[in-house]
């Protein structure tokens, strides 16, 4: 009986560090669940809508919560990212349409520092409002890899569509339309 | 003056003598705290868009980081200040070595556990295998069995053709 204790033991450990393993990868993983979702139109409750973030250049903090009841079109971006810079007069664009709509753009910031980030907003003449999501929690609840990404949300609080590349041709102008259409 | 009294100044000389280079240094150390430099910054920082660590990695996002560091060595902050600063900006990835609460604790924990149960584990059993060997080299005949005379014999026979 003795003779098998040390490697019991031994067999014990390793099975506890493989567990262990096993929690922390599992921890890690992106929701890519969230695109299978969208794609069979089983829409899911956005992630992290309680997470309060700072706003861009501000004190204040908010939610997705502070903006249930409307349309929100989430766009991660990052000052250094040169497609964000590319879309960003897109998504200016579409936001003039969105607030006759009770509707909005939701800037994101990911893997930046608020000085480039206001420096970002500045240059591009951005008027939706911008949080930071300085821990990277809210975007990856979101199953995020980088930037830049887009999530649209409806009123009920849903993603109903989402973009994980650049923004191009009028892939968002034709969402927003049919979202906008079935909340109306 | 008594020899205890000159004893007692000679020792208040000595102590003055030892203390006062001790609290200069002491003083200056705290005064100028040395000043950050980028290669020593980035050494304890990751790139957080290309998860390498940040004196290797050539992406945007790297190079934004880098520009920020200077930036802020620029404005005179130590290089725990500047820390600080990349953990308020990035979040906590940004940094090289994880902070030691929560599932992040592990990594502090676990490799010292383990080495400790190996040691533990070998100056138990070690101590016990030098023993058997010990007992089993003191004893050697005891576990040769003899032979009888007739295997004895055959056995002579069969080397005496080799040495032939």
């Amino acid at each position: 009986m003795r003779r098998f204790a040390i490697p019991a033991v031994a067999v014990f450990v390793a099975a506890g560090l493989l567990a262990l393993l096993a929690f922390g990868v599992a921890h890690q993983g992106t929701s890519s669940s969230i695109d299978a979702k969208v794609a069979r139109g089983d829409y899911p409750v956005a992630p992290g809508a309680h997470m309060q973030m700072p706003i861009l250049g501000s004190s204040g903090r908010e939610s997705l919560v502070d903006l249930r009841g409307k349309v929100v079109v989430i766009n991660v971006f990052a000052s250094w990212c040169g497609p964000c810079a590319t879309e960003a007069p897109i998504l200016e664009q579409e936001q003039r349409q969105l607030v006759k709509h009770d509707a909005t753009v939701l800037g994101v910031t990911y893997l930046d520092n608020s000085s480039d980030s206001e420096q970002f907003v500045h240059q591009h003449g951005i008027t939706y409002p911008v949080v930071r999501d300085v821990s990277g929690n809210f975007v990856r609840g979101f199953g995020a890899t980088g930037v830049p990404e887009t999530y649209v949300i409806n009123r009920q609080g849903q993603v109903v569509a989402l973009r994980r590349e650049q923004l191009a041709g009028n892939w968002l102008q034709q969402t927003m339309t049919r979202i906008l259409a079935q909340s109306a | 003056m008594t020899r205890i009294a000159r004893t007692a100044g000679a020792t208040a000389l000595l102590i003055a003598l030892v203390a006062a280079p001790l609290s200069l240094a002491t003083t200056t150390a705290t005064a100028t705290a040395p000043r950050a430099s980028l290669t020593d910054v980035e050494n304890d920082l990751m790139c957080t868009e290309c998860r390498e660590p940040l004196p290797v990695a050539q992406s945007p996002e790297a190079d934004a980081e880098r520009s920020y560091i200077r930036l802020l060595i620029a404005q005179g902050e130590t290089k725990s200040q500047i820390l600080q600063n990349m953990v308020a900006q990035y979040g906590t990835a940004v940094l090289g070595k994880p902070p030691a609460h929560g599932f992040n604790l592990t990594v502090y924990v676990i490799p010292p556990a383990i080495l400790a149960a190996g040691a533990a584990i070998l100056a138990f059993t070690l101590p016990r295998w030098r023993r058997r060997a010990r007992a089993a080299a003191r004893a050697p005949a005891a576990s040769v069995p003899a032979l009888d005379p007739a295997d004895a014999q055959r056995l002579e026979q069969e080397l005496s053709q080799f040495r032939g």
